[in-house]
Protein backbone atom coordinates (compact mmCIF):
# COMPACT_ATOMS: atom_id res chain seq x y z
CA UNK A 1 0.00 0.00 0.00
CA UNK A 2 2.60 2.40 1.14
CA UNK A 3 4.22 1.59 -2.85
CA UNK A 4 1.15 2.07 -4.16
CA UNK A 5 0.64 5.64 -2.43
CA UNK A 6 4.41 6.75 -3.74
CA UNK A 7 3.54 5.30 -7.34
CA UNK A 8 0.63 7.38 -7.17
CA UNK A 9 2.26 10.85 -5.69
CA UNK A 10 5.10 10.51 -7.98
CA UNK A 11 2.78 10.28 -11.34
CA UNK A 12 0.58 12.82 -10.42
CA UNK A 13 0.86 14.87 -7.37
CA UNK A 14 4.88 15.59 -7.37
CA UNK A 15 5.01 15.50 -11.30
CA UNK A 16 8.59 15.65 -12.82
CA UNK A 17 7.30 18.44 -15.09
CA UNK A 18 4.79 19.93 -13.56
CA UNK A 19 6.10 20.45 -10.17
CA UNK A 20 9.77 20.28 -10.40
CA UNK A 21 9.85 21.47 -14.29
CA UNK A 22 12.63 18.56 -14.83
CA UNK A 23 12.71 17.49 -18.63
CA UNK A 24 11.66 20.97 -19.86
CA UNK A 25 13.84 20.65 -22.62
CA UNK A 26 12.97 17.49 -24.24
CA UNK A 27 9.43 17.69 -22.90
CA UNK A 28 9.66 21.19 -25.46
CA UNK A 29 11.29 20.09 -28.22
CA UNK A 30 9.98 16.22 -28.95
CA UNK A 31 6.04 17.30 -28.05
CA UNK A 32 5.32 18.20 -31.68
CA UNK A 33 3.85 14.48 -32.92
CA UNK A 34 1.98 11.99 -30.61
CA UNK A 35 4.19 9.07 -32.53
CA UNK A 36 7.22 10.83 -31.17
CA UNK A 37 6.50 11.80 -28.10
CA UNK A 38 5.06 8.02 -27.03
CA UNK A 39 8.62 6.70 -28.18
CA UNK A 40 10.25 9.17 -25.85
CA UNK A 41 8.05 8.72 -23.29
CA UNK A 42 8.64 5.27 -23.40
CA UNK A 43 12.49 5.45 -23.47
CA UNK A 44 12.61 7.84 -20.51
CA UNK A 45 9.80 5.12 -18.19
CA UNK A 46 12.44 2.67 -19.05
CA UNK A 47 15.82 4.11 -18.62
CA UNK A 48 14.55 6.19 -14.63
CA UNK A 49 13.14 2.49 -13.46
CA UNK A 50 16.39 1.20 -14.54
CA UNK A 51 18.79 3.95 -13.32
CA UNK A 52 17.08 4.83 -9.80
CA UNK A 53 17.17 1.85 -8.41
CA UNK A 54 21.35 1.39 -9.63
CA UNK A 55 21.69 4.53 -8.34
CA UNK A 56 20.11 3.65 -5.32
CA UNK A 57 22.71 0.88 -4.69
CA UNK A 58 25.92 2.73 -5.41
CA UNK A 59 24.51 5.50 -3.26
CA UNK A 60 24.02 3.22 -0.21
CA UNK A 61 27.04 0.88 -0.60
CA UNK A 62 29.50 3.48 -1.57
CA UNK A 63 29.01 7.06 -1.02
CA UNK A 64 26.57 8.13 1.93
CA UNK A 65 28.92 8.78 4.83
CA UNK A 66 30.05 5.50 6.88
CA UNK A 67 28.99 3.02 3.70
CA UNK A 68 31.85 1.66 3.17
CA UNK A 69 31.48 0.34 6.68
CA UNK A 70 31.56 -2.79 5.30
CA UNK A 71 34.99 -2.84 4.40
CA UNK A 72 35.95 -2.40 7.84
CA UNK A 73 36.65 0.06 10.52
CA UNK A 74 39.20 2.20 9.22
CA UNK A 75 36.66 3.10 6.36
CA UNK A 76 33.88 3.40 8.39
CA UNK A 77 34.22 7.24 8.86
CA UNK A 78 34.91 8.22 4.95
CA UNK A 79 32.20 10.41 2.99
CA UNK A 80 31.95 10.18 -0.47
CA UNK A 81 28.92 12.71 -0.66
CA UNK A 82 30.93 14.90 -3.03
CA UNK A 83 31.15 12.42 -5.63
CA UNK A 84 27.50 12.21 -6.24
CA UNK A 85 27.15 14.04 -9.20
CA UNK A 86 29.93 12.54 -11.16
CA UNK A 87 29.11 8.88 -10.17
CA UNK A 88 25.43 9.26 -10.87
CA UNK A 89 25.89 10.93 -14.18
CA UNK A 90 28.48 8.32 -14.70
CA UNK A 91 25.94 5.69 -13.80
CA UNK A 92 23.41 7.18 -16.02
CA UNK A 93 25.17 7.23 -19.29
CA UNK A 94 26.66 3.97 -19.09
CA UNK A 95 23.25 2.23 -18.47
CA UNK A 96 21.94 4.54 -21.24
CA UNK A 97 24.53 2.98 -23.54
CA UNK A 98 24.10 -0.26 -22.59
CA UNK A 99 20.06 -0.05 -22.71
CA UNK A 100 20.42 0.94 -26.57
CA UNK A 101 22.88 -1.70 -26.68
CA UNK A 102 20.74 -4.81 -25.02
CA UNK A 103 17.50 -3.17 -26.90
CA UNK A 104 18.82 -3.33 -30.54
CA UNK A 105 20.41 -6.96 -29.75
CA UNK A 106 17.37 -8.12 -28.67
CA UNK A 107 14.90 -6.45 -29.90
CA UNK A 108 15.28 -4.29 -33.23
CA UNK A 109 11.98 -3.25 -33.87
CA UNK A 110 11.87 -1.46 -30.64
CA UNK A 111 15.10 0.01 -31.03
CA UNK A 112 14.23 1.48 -34.11
CA UNK A 113 10.90 3.36 -32.99
CA UNK A 114 13.07 4.44 -29.44
CA UNK A 115 17.02 4.62 -30.75
CA UNK A 116 17.46 7.99 -31.63
CA UNK A 117 15.67 8.74 -28.23
CA UNK A 118 18.42 6.59 -26.27
CA UNK A 119 21.52 9.19 -26.70
CA UNK A 120 19.30 12.42 -25.89
CA UNK A 121 18.05 10.99 -22.75
CA UNK A 122 21.60 10.50 -20.96
CA UNK A 123 21.29 14.30 -21.08
CA UNK A 124 17.65 14.87 -20.09
CA UNK A 125 17.64 16.36 -16.29
CA UNK A 126 14.21 14.51 -15.03
CA UNK A 127 16.91 11.29 -15.10
CA UNK A 128 19.39 13.02 -13.34
CA UNK A 129 16.80 14.91 -11.07
CA UNK A 130 15.18 11.39 -10.32
CA UNK A 131 18.33 9.89 -8.56
CA UNK A 132 19.26 13.07 -6.70
CA UNK A 133 15.41 13.16 -5.40
CA UNK A 134 16.10 9.57 -4.44
CA UNK A 135 19.00 10.39 -2.61
CA UNK A 136 17.93 13.32 -0.88
CA UNK A 137 15.01 11.41 0.38
CA UNK A 138 15.88 8.26 1.85
CA UNK A 139 14.19 5.62 -0.11
CA UNK A 140 14.61 1.97 0.30
CA UNK A 141 15.30 -0.33 -3.01
CA UNK A 142 12.07 -0.97 -3.41
CA UNK A 143 10.74 2.76 -2.97
CA UNK A 144 13.66 3.87 -5.03
CA UNK A 145 12.18 1.68 -7.72
CA UNK A 146 8.91 2.44 -7.58
CA UNK A 147 9.73 5.96 -7.55
CA UNK A 148 11.78 5.87 -10.77
CA UNK A 149 8.49 4.10 -12.47
CA UNK A 150 6.23 6.37 -11.09
CA UNK A 151 8.07 10.04 -12.30
CA UNK A 152 9.27 8.32 -15.70
CA UNK A 153 5.35 7.83 -16.06
CA UNK A 154 4.18 11.15 -15.14
CA UNK A 155 6.81 12.56 -17.43
CA UNK A 156 4.88 10.04 -19.98
CA UNK A 157 1.36 11.28 -19.65
CA UNK A 158 2.64 14.74 -19.32
CA UNK A 159 4.12 14.73 -22.83
CA UNK A 160 1.61 12.62 -24.35
CA UNK A 161 -0.90 15.11 -23.35
CA UNK A 162 0.75 18.65 -24.44
CA UNK A 163 1.76 16.61 -27.79
CA UNK A 164 -2.09 15.99 -28.51
CA UNK A 165 -2.65 19.53 -27.57
CA UNK A 166 -0.28 20.62 -30.29
CA UNK A 167 -0.82 17.99 -32.90
CA UNK A 168 -4.41 19.90 -32.38
CA UNK A 169 -3.01 23.39 -32.39
CA UNK A 170 -1.76 23.33 -35.42
CA UNK A 171 -4.90 24.75 -37.03
CA UNK A 172 -5.51 27.90 -34.77
CA UNK A 173 -4.02 31.26 -35.27
CA UNK A 174 -1.52 31.97 -32.69
CA UNK A 175 0.23 35.09 -32.94
CA UNK A 176 3.48 35.54 -34.41
CA UNK A 177 5.76 35.91 -31.43
CA UNK A 178 3.80 33.49 -29.74
CA UNK A 179 4.11 31.06 -32.00
CA UNK A 180 6.18 27.63 -30.61
CA UNK A 181 7.32 28.24 -27.64
CA UNK A 182 5.42 31.16 -25.93
CA UNK A 183 2.24 29.07 -26.88
CA UNK A 184 3.79 26.18 -25.23
CA UNK A 185 4.77 27.42 -21.97
CA UNK A 186 1.78 28.88 -21.57
CA UNK A 187 -0.41 25.50 -22.54
CA UNK A 188 2.31 24.16 -20.07
CA UNK A 189 0.92 26.35 -17.16
CA UNK A 190 -2.73 25.22 -17.45
CA UNK A 191 -2.02 21.81 -17.71
CA UNK A 192 0.07 22.62 -14.28
CA UNK A 193 -2.94 24.20 -13.13
CA UNK A 194 -5.07 20.85 -13.87
CA UNK A 195 -2.55 18.93 -12.37
CA UNK A 196 -2.49 21.49 -9.52
CA UNK A 197 -5.68 20.06 -8.64
CA UNK A 198 -4.39 16.64 -7.50
CA UNK A 199 -2.65 18.41 -4.47
CA UNK A 200 -6.16 18.09 -2.55
CA UNK A 201 -5.58 14.10 -2.83
CA UNK A 202 -3.90 13.11 1.12
CA UNK A 203 -2.02 9.94 0.74
CA UNK B 1 29.35 27.08 -38.52
CA UNK B 2 32.34 25.98 -36.51
CA UNK B 3 34.17 25.67 -39.55
CA UNK B 4 33.60 29.03 -40.70
CA UNK B 5 34.38 30.85 -37.33
CA UNK B 6 37.83 28.39 -37.61
CA UNK B 7 38.54 29.60 -41.16
CA UNK B 8 38.34 33.51 -40.14
CA UNK B 9 40.55 33.36 -37.02
CA UNK B 10 42.89 31.89 -39.76
CA UNK B 11 42.94 34.57 -42.24
CA UNK B 12 43.23 37.57 -39.74
CA UNK B 13 46.07 38.78 -38.15
CA UNK B 14 47.52 36.77 -35.29
CA UNK B 15 47.19 40.60 -33.43
CA UNK B 16 43.14 40.38 -33.35
CA UNK B 17 42.39 42.99 -30.69
CA UNK B 18 41.05 41.32 -27.18
CA UNK B 19 37.77 42.79 -27.89
CA UNK B 20 37.54 42.66 -32.07
CA UNK B 21 34.15 43.39 -33.24
CA UNK B 22 33.60 39.84 -34.39
CA UNK B 23 34.32 38.96 -30.44
CA UNK B 24 31.79 41.31 -29.17
CA UNK B 25 29.36 40.16 -31.09
CA UNK B 26 30.00 36.59 -29.31
CA UNK B 27 28.82 37.90 -26.27
CA UNK B 28 26.12 40.45 -27.35
CA UNK B 29 24.35 37.98 -29.91
CA UNK B 30 23.07 35.59 -26.74
CA UNK B 31 22.14 38.38 -25.10
CA UNK B 32 18.71 39.10 -26.89
CA UNK B 33 19.21 37.79 -31.14
CA UNK B 34 20.34 34.20 -30.27
CA UNK B 35 19.01 34.09 -26.47
CA UNK B 36 19.41 30.48 -25.42
CA UNK B 37 15.99 30.49 -23.24
CA UNK B 38 14.15 32.93 -25.61
CA UNK B 39 14.74 31.53 -28.97
CA UNK B 40 17.28 28.33 -29.07
CA UNK B 41 14.69 26.78 -26.46
CA UNK B 42 17.94 25.56 -23.59
CA UNK B 43 18.19 24.85 -20.37
CA UNK B 44 14.26 25.65 -19.69
CA UNK B 45 14.63 22.96 -16.88
CA UNK B 46 16.73 25.19 -14.24
CA UNK B 47 15.37 28.05 -15.87
CA UNK B 48 12.08 27.83 -13.62
CA UNK B 49 12.72 26.01 -10.82
CA UNK B 50 14.74 28.68 -8.61
CA UNK B 51 12.88 31.80 -9.72
CA UNK B 52 10.24 31.91 -7.11
CA UNK B 53 12.90 34.81 -5.41
CA UNK B 54 15.74 37.23 -6.43
CA UNK B 55 18.60 35.70 -4.18
CA UNK B 56 18.29 32.07 -5.12
CA UNK B 57 18.27 33.40 -9.04
CA UNK B 58 20.84 34.81 -8.39
CA UNK B 59 23.05 32.30 -7.09
CA UNK B 60 22.28 29.97 -10.01
CA UNK B 61 23.03 32.59 -12.91
CA UNK B 62 26.63 33.40 -10.98
CA UNK B 63 26.82 29.55 -10.72
CA UNK B 64 26.13 28.94 -14.78
CA UNK B 65 28.26 31.57 -15.63
CA UNK B 66 30.90 30.23 -13.81
CA UNK B 67 29.89 26.45 -15.01
CA UNK B 68 29.90 27.69 -18.56
CA UNK B 69 32.76 29.57 -18.83
CA UNK B 70 35.21 27.22 -17.18
CA UNK B 71 33.69 24.41 -19.30
CA UNK B 72 34.20 26.14 -22.72
CA UNK B 73 37.76 26.77 -21.22
CA UNK B 74 38.51 23.44 -20.24
CA UNK B 75 36.79 21.73 -23.70
CA UNK B 76 38.74 23.77 -25.98
CA UNK B 77 42.03 23.62 -24.55
CA UNK B 78 41.59 19.42 -25.24
CA UNK B 79 39.47 19.54 -28.18
CA UNK B 80 42.44 18.29 -30.30
CA UNK B 81 42.47 15.40 -28.23
CA UNK B 82 39.05 14.27 -27.29
CA UNK B 83 38.17 11.19 -29.54
CA UNK B 84 34.64 12.14 -31.08
CA UNK B 85 33.08 8.74 -29.77
CA UNK B 86 33.27 9.56 -26.51
CA UNK B 87 33.12 12.78 -26.27
CA UNK B 88 29.42 13.17 -24.19
CA UNK B 89 31.34 11.33 -21.48
CA UNK B 90 33.78 13.24 -21.23
CA UNK B 91 32.26 16.53 -21.44
CA UNK B 92 29.51 15.19 -18.93
CA UNK B 93 32.99 14.32 -16.73
CA UNK B 94 34.69 18.01 -17.20
CA UNK B 95 30.74 19.76 -16.14
CA UNK B 96 29.96 17.39 -13.13
CA UNK B 97 33.30 18.06 -11.69
CA UNK B 98 32.54 22.22 -11.82
CA UNK B 99 29.41 21.50 -10.92
CA UNK B 100 30.47 19.19 -7.39
CA UNK B 101 33.32 22.46 -7.03
CA UNK B 102 30.18 25.00 -7.34
CA UNK B 103 27.84 22.36 -4.88
CA UNK B 104 30.88 21.93 -2.35
CA UNK B 105 31.62 26.26 -2.07
CA UNK B 106 27.68 26.76 -1.52
CA UNK B 107 27.82 23.82 0.86
CA UNK B 108 31.26 25.57 3.20
CA UNK B 109 30.07 29.30 2.37
CA UNK B 110 26.39 29.67 1.88
CA UNK B 111 24.46 26.83 3.27
CA UNK B 112 20.89 28.22 3.28
CA UNK B 113 21.31 28.56 -0.34
CA UNK B 114 22.44 25.38 -0.76
CA UNK B 115 19.24 24.11 1.41
CA UNK B 116 17.07 26.44 -0.93
CA UNK B 117 18.12 25.26 -4.02
CA UNK B 118 19.03 21.74 -3.26
CA UNK B 119 19.01 19.80 -6.50
CA UNK B 120 18.91 21.99 -9.04
CA UNK B 121 22.52 22.83 -8.61
CA UNK B 122 23.49 19.22 -9.10
CA UNK B 123 21.17 19.46 -12.36
CA UNK B 124 23.38 22.21 -13.84
CA UNK B 125 25.40 19.03 -15.31
CA UNK B 126 22.34 18.16 -17.48
CA UNK B 127 21.48 21.91 -18.04
CA UNK B 128 21.45 21.88 -22.20
CA UNK B 129 22.88 25.31 -22.53
CA UNK B 130 26.21 24.10 -20.92
CA UNK B 131 26.16 20.48 -23.68
CA UNK B 132 25.02 22.34 -26.58
CA UNK B 133 27.59 25.44 -26.05
CA UNK B 134 30.02 22.97 -25.52
CA UNK B 135 29.28 20.70 -28.75
CA UNK B 136 28.50 23.65 -30.73
CA UNK B 137 31.40 26.26 -30.17
CA UNK B 138 33.75 24.93 -27.81
CA UNK B 139 34.90 21.78 -29.62
CA UNK B 140 36.03 23.70 -32.69
CA UNK B 141 37.07 27.16 -31.69
CA UNK B 142 40.23 28.50 -29.98
CA UNK B 143 40.24 28.70 -26.02
CA UNK B 144 39.64 32.70 -25.59
CA UNK B 145 36.98 33.16 -28.27
CA UNK B 146 35.46 30.07 -26.42
CA UNK B 147 35.35 31.55 -22.77
CA UNK B 148 33.75 35.02 -24.45
CA UNK B 149 30.89 32.35 -26.26
CA UNK B 150 30.12 30.94 -22.97
CA UNK B 151 30.42 34.23 -20.82
CA UNK B 152 28.10 35.52 -23.48
CA UNK B 153 25.28 32.68 -23.05
CA UNK B 154 25.45 32.08 -19.65
CA UNK B 155 24.60 35.86 -19.68
CA UNK B 156 21.87 35.43 -21.84
CA UNK B 157 20.34 32.93 -19.88
CA UNK B 158 21.03 35.08 -16.43
CA UNK B 159 19.11 38.03 -17.96
CA UNK B 160 16.35 35.54 -18.66
CA UNK B 161 15.80 34.09 -15.22
CA UNK B 162 16.75 37.27 -13.34
CA UNK B 163 13.74 39.06 -15.17
CA UNK B 164 11.15 35.72 -14.52
CA UNK B 165 12.52 36.05 -11.43
CA UNK B 166 11.53 39.54 -10.64
CA UNK B 167 8.14 39.30 -11.54
CA UNK B 168 7.81 35.84 -9.88
CA UNK B 169 9.29 37.82 -6.21
CA UNK B 170 7.63 40.66 -6.68
CA UNK B 171 3.87 39.48 -7.58
CA UNK B 172 3.97 36.50 -5.61
CA UNK B 173 5.39 37.66 -2.52
CA UNK B 174 5.17 41.65 -2.81
CA UNK B 175 8.98 41.75 -2.71
CA UNK B 176 12.33 42.65 -4.54
CA UNK B 177 15.57 41.05 -3.31
CA UNK B 178 13.31 40.37 -0.15
CA UNK B 179 12.51 44.11 0.34
CA UNK B 180 9.05 44.59 0.60
CA UNK B 181 7.83 46.76 -1.78
CA UNK B 182 4.29 46.09 -1.21
CA UNK B 183 4.31 46.36 1.99
CA UNK B 184 6.24 49.73 1.49
CA UNK B 185 3.88 51.32 -1.36
CA UNK B 186 0.65 50.12 1.26
CA UNK B 187 2.50 52.03 4.22
CA UNK B 188 2.23 55.26 1.66
CA UNK B 189 -1.34 55.23 1.83
CA UNK B 190 -1.86 54.22 5.30
CA UNK B 191 -4.73 52.72 7.49
CA UNK B 192 -5.80 49.58 6.23
CA UNK B 193 -4.69 49.16 2.62
CA UNK B 194 -2.71 46.70 1.50
CA UNK B 195 -2.07 44.83 -1.85
CA UNK B 196 -3.03 41.05 -2.19
CA UNK B 197 0.48 39.08 -3.53
CA UNK B 198 -0.78 36.29 -6.21
CA UNK B 199 -0.23 32.64 -4.76
CA UNK B 200 -0.65 31.52 -8.07
CA UNK B 201 3.27 33.58 -9.02
CA UNK B 202 5.00 31.24 -6.33
CA UNK B 203 3.40 28.14 -7.93
CA UNK B 204 5.26 26.40 -10.62
CA UNK B 205 2.49 27.15 -12.87
CA UNK B 206 3.14 31.13 -12.50
CA UNK B 207 6.68 30.62 -13.73
CA UNK B 208 5.45 29.11 -16.81
CA UNK B 209 3.27 31.10 -17.47
CA UNK B 210 5.35 34.34 -16.65
CA UNK B 211 8.01 32.88 -19.44
CA UNK B 212 5.42 32.60 -22.07
CA UNK B 213 4.73 36.08 -21.58
CA UNK B 214 8.68 36.74 -21.57
CA UNK B 215 9.44 35.29 -24.65
CA UNK B 216 5.81 36.36 -26.53
CA UNK B 217 7.41 40.34 -25.45
CA UNK B 218 10.96 39.26 -26.43
CA UNK B 219 10.04 37.65 -29.87
CA UNK B 220 8.24 40.52 -30.84
CA UNK B 221 10.81 43.04 -30.41
CA UNK B 222 13.19 40.83 -32.38
CA UNK B 223 10.47 39.63 -34.72
CA UNK B 224 11.67 36.21 -34.90
CA UNK B 225 9.01 33.28 -35.44
CA UNK B 226 9.22 29.90 -35.20
CA UNK B 227 7.20 27.46 -37.81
Amino acid sequence: MELFNLAIRSIFIDNMVFAYFLGMCSFLAVSKKVSTALGLGAAVIFVLTVTVPVNWLLNEFILKEGALAFLGENFATIDLTFLRFIMFIAVIAAMVQLVEMIIEKFAPALYGSLGIFLPLIAVNCAILGGSLFMAGRDYTLAEAGVYGFGSGTGFFLAIVALAAIREKLKYSNVPNGLKGLGITMLITGLMGIAFMSFMGIDL
Amino acid sequence: MSTETAEKTQVQKPSEPILSKRRKKLITDPLVDDNPITIQVLGICSALAVTTQMQPTMVMALSVIFVMVMANLTISLIRNTIPSRVRIIVQLAIVATLVTLVNEVLKAFAFDMYKELSVFIGLIITNCIVMGRLEAFALGNKPYDSVLDGFGSALGYSWIILAVAFFRELWGSGSVFGYPVFENIAGLFGGGFSLATNGLMVSPVGAFIVLGLIIWVQRTKTGYIEH
